[in-house]
């Protein structure tokens, strides 16, 4: 078994911060600005209509685990419906339509994702857990800047790649996962819509609900009907979409397992796909680097929406000549992470998504410990009802133990060491996935050396975890192809074939 | 006059990041304080002031009056921990608040320049000590430290210590002139090494005075030679806020960053002057529910 450390046992001469007995924190609660419906139906056709299976199911508060609402359960039916919905608005009203006036309805999408962000921002908590400071300033802002971003493109595309004549793929199967339901959903829809797309979403299964109320603020601004459909439901749900002939595109975004079985079932189909899948990300932190910001860094890579991160930065790699002093700094530093009711203002890691993940990080915290690493986890108190974790790290792990090379997707931070720069390239790049990386050092000629070397779309230098509209975000290995956002995140929803007119 | 000892041969810091350290100091300034503990951190924070006046046209009837609000801000409130003056001053502040809990600060060594000669920073010092004073803000040679001769700083500030005898050092960076981050982290090293038993962010006269990033960072600083050394020093922001609302946001960064020890007037001050009004404003709003006009406090 692996050792274990919940608390410190220094000696008592040892100086000791103290923490907590002075000043304590009245609850901060969000008031729930939101009205939430009790039961939600299909969006298609510009419309929300009851299902053809005519079921239901729950979507559950993971910090209470009461359900919130029913959701849809779209079957093959529901599918077809919201396919030929989505074909006959991609050919009569919105790929004819010029790029300017697609432009137009994009941007007051992201007007009324601002104007609503209160009402976004509680449902986002509610559904999934995530801290509510979290779904204000993260989630909801980025979603309205993908769809800024992209209204700018819609009337500028032939510009985006010179010599080259473009036009959409035409109708778009985008499914998408739980731990950013909103961001995600934004994600795919702007840059689909700006390039003259049109298209089904199929959220996930245990976070539907600000895509559908997503779906009332398009009706509010006026979208043509099936320009977008929403089809709610389990993996029968996505699968229906993704075998479904009428569909030009698949985009996902999820597990690595569930990624391989989409190509399988679209080899030979003839429909394009992109994949954003897993990440094992290494963090990167050189004896020079600024430490304490470091800290703030890593914890952030990790801890930041519970873990529940693709590119999270899951496996620390520590200069061996600071590891001691690093390790010691984190560990303080996760104390004072402030777990608990999501809905509070103050909290800084909510609730696990779901019962299901939460299974699944507790038995490869069982792995880690049975693997022989130190399992070092903060004291906090855990709320008595929900799904909850404690940040967790791990220390004295190595590249063959499990924790360090599959995908936990929760608070669980793997410790490595390295001695050279080498070796830190070697073991960073020593994992089946590539998402991201990141690199603390304060020398430049370093960061510039490593991040030519890193196999992972993203490298973030002195940073982490930050997304812009402009910036592509996509992976190496397993962890997917093509990219989202910024000018190669159009070549996602578009052809681009040489324009006769402009080659010479 | 005899040099002190040596400098020690240390005075490297650990780099800053300084997009990373805004990062975290924004993010702590979102804490939201509310009910109890909003009473309790207004009571924490004006006992934390230094009510301060340091202007030209000073006075000792200003004076006098200011150490009368010192010591009782408002009925049934408490005192704040230190009237801050110009060291002319000093006996006329000492004579004003015998008798209660308030100290008498003094800034001295030039203030706010330093740009003076060192026996004459040492002759103001114990004149300022010598009248009563108990605290002593003095300032850094920051032409000395910006062209690298951290020696000559840490010198001087080892011979202010020995002239303020018993009184409280507290030592003022001007982080507005250290410009950087790291000038900021080394200041601060330099500082508490040669025995400041407080660092400062400001002298007030020089923008930007205090802010969130600097004062985190210098948090860090103390944190760092506590834990190495066991020996507790003090931080003063000062300058710059004028808040209630800033001033808890301060609060939560001192209570998440190096705890306990350092919530109490013992070991940081809020250098401020409006400050201690929107204080009593926003502690009678807790009681009654409505806001006070600003006439209803003492502008003292």
């Amino acid at each position: 078994m692996g050792k274990t450390s919940k608390t410190r046992t220094d000696d008592a001469s040892t100086p000791q911060l103290k923490f907590g007995e002075r000043w304590v924190y009245d609850a901060a609660p969000q008031s729930p600005e939101v009205k939430i419906r009790d039961k939600y139906d299909l969006f298609l056709d510009g419309e929300f209509t009851a299902p053809r299976s005519r079921k239901h199911f729950d979507t559950v508060n993971p910090a209470t685990t009461e359900p919130l609402a029913k959701i849809a359960q779209a079957g093959d039916a529901d599918v077809d419906a919201a396919v030929a919905a989505a074909r006959h608005a991609q050919e009569n009203v919105w790929g004819p339509m010029s790029g300017g006036d697609r432009a137009r309805y994009v941007f007051r999408i992201a007007r009324l994702i601002q104007e609503r962000s209160r009402e976004l921002a509680c449902l986002e908590t509610m559904d999934g857990g995530k801290p509510i400071r979290e779904s204000r300033d993260v989630d909801v802002p980025l979603a309205a800047q993908w769809f800024f971003y992209h209204a700018g493109w819609a009337d500028k595309l032939h510009l985006a790649f010179p010599g080259s004549k473009v036009e959409p793929k035409g109708v778009i199967g985008q499914i998408i996962p739980w731990n950013f339901p909103l961001l995600m959903a934004a994600w795919k829809l702007a840059p689909a819509l700006a390039c003259g797309n049109t298209v089904v979403l199929k959220p996930a299964e245990t976070t539907s609900l600000t895509a559908l109320h997503l779906a009332q603020i398009l009706q509010q601004a006026d979208l043509p009907p099936g320009v977008v459909n929403i089809v709610t439901g389990d993996g029968r749900t996505g699968a229906a979409l993704v075998r479904h002939p009428g569909i030009d595109k698949v985009a996902f975004t999820g597990s690595t397992t569930v990624g391989k079985e989409i190509q399988r079932t679209l080899a030979g189909s003839g429909k394009d796909l992109t994949l954003e899948l897993g990440g094992k990300a290494a963090h990167i932190v050189f004896e020079d680097a600024a430490l304490d910001q470091a800290v703030e860094g890593v914890v952030c890579g990790i801890f930041f929406n519970q873990g529940h991160v693709c590119c999270a930065g899951s496996r620390l790699l520590v200069q061996e000549s600071v590891h001691d002093m690093f390790v010691e700094k984190l560990r303080r530093r996760m104390e004072r992470i402030r777990v608990g009711d999501p809905m509070d203002k103050n909290t800084d890691m909510g609730a696990i998504n779901s019962k299901e993940q939460l299974a699944r990080i507790e038995e490869m915290v069982a792995v880690g410990e049975s693997e022989g690493a130190t399992l070092h986890q903060s004291s906090c108190s855990l709320p008595d009802r929900g799904y909850w974790f404690r940040p967790t790290m791990f220390t004295g792990v190595s590249l063959s133990h499990r924790i360090a090379r599959e995908e936990i997707f929760g608070p669980v931070l793997g410790v490595l060491t390295f001695r050279t720069p080498e070796e830190a390239v070697e073991k960073a790049n020593n994992t089946g996935y590539g998402l991201s990386a990141g690199i603390w050092t304060d020398k430049g000629s370093r960061i510039l050396w490593m991040a030519e070397r890193m196999r992972a779309g993203v490298v973030w230098n002195n940073t982490f975890n930050r997304f812009d509209a402009a910036s592509p975000f996509g992976g190496y290995k397993e962890s997917g192809f093509g990219r989202e956002g910024g000018k190669q995140g159009l070549l996602a929803y578009m052809k681009c074939h040489d324009d006769p007119l402009t080659q010479g | 006059m005899t040099r002190p000892a040596v400098a020690p041969p240390e005075f490297r810091v650990p780099p800053v990041d300084g997009i990373s350290l805004e990062t975290r100091a924004a993010e702590l300034a979102t804490r939201s304080i509310k009910k109890e503990a909003k009473r309790q951190g207004l009571l924490m924070a004006l006992s934390m002031t230094d009510l301060t006046t340091l202007e030209g046209k000073d006075s000792r009837g200003k004076v006098t009056a200011m150490c009368r609000k010192a010591i009782c801000p408002a009925p049934g409130l408490p005192s704040v921990a230190a009237v801050c003056v110009y060291p002319d001053l000093v006996s006329t502040a000492v004579e004003a608040v015998r008798d209660s809990s308030v100290a008498v600060a003094s800034v001295a060594t030039g203030f706010p320049s330093g740009r003076t000669a060192l026996d004459v920073k040492i002759e103001e010092t114990a004149r300022c000590v010598g009248d009563g004073a108990s605290e002593v803000d003095m300032v850094i040679d920051r032409g000395a430290f910006l062209s690298g001769n951290y020696g000559l700083v840490f010198d001087e500030i080892c011979q202010i210590k020995r002239a303020c005898g018993d009184a409280h050092l507290k030592v003022i960076l001007e982080t507005g002139e250290l410009a950087t981050y790291d000038n900021v982290r080394r200041a601060s090293r330099i500082a508490i090494l040669a025995g400041a038993d407080f660092i400062k962010t400001s002298t007030g006269k020089v923008k930007p005075a205090a802010t969130m990033p600097v004062v985190l960072l210098m948090l860090e600083a103390v944190r760092d030679h506590f834990l190495e050394t066991g020996r507790l020093v003090g931080v003063k922001a000062a300058g710059g806020i004028s808040s209630a609302k800033i001033a808890l946001r301060y609060l939560a960064m001192i209570n998440e960053t190096v705890g306990d020890h350092w919530m109490t007037s013992e070991l940081f001050r809020f250098g401020a002057s409006s400050l201690v009004n929107d204080l009593l404003m926003q502690l009678a709003r807790l009681d009654d529910g409505n806001y006070q006009r600003p006439e209803e406090f003492s502008k003292d």
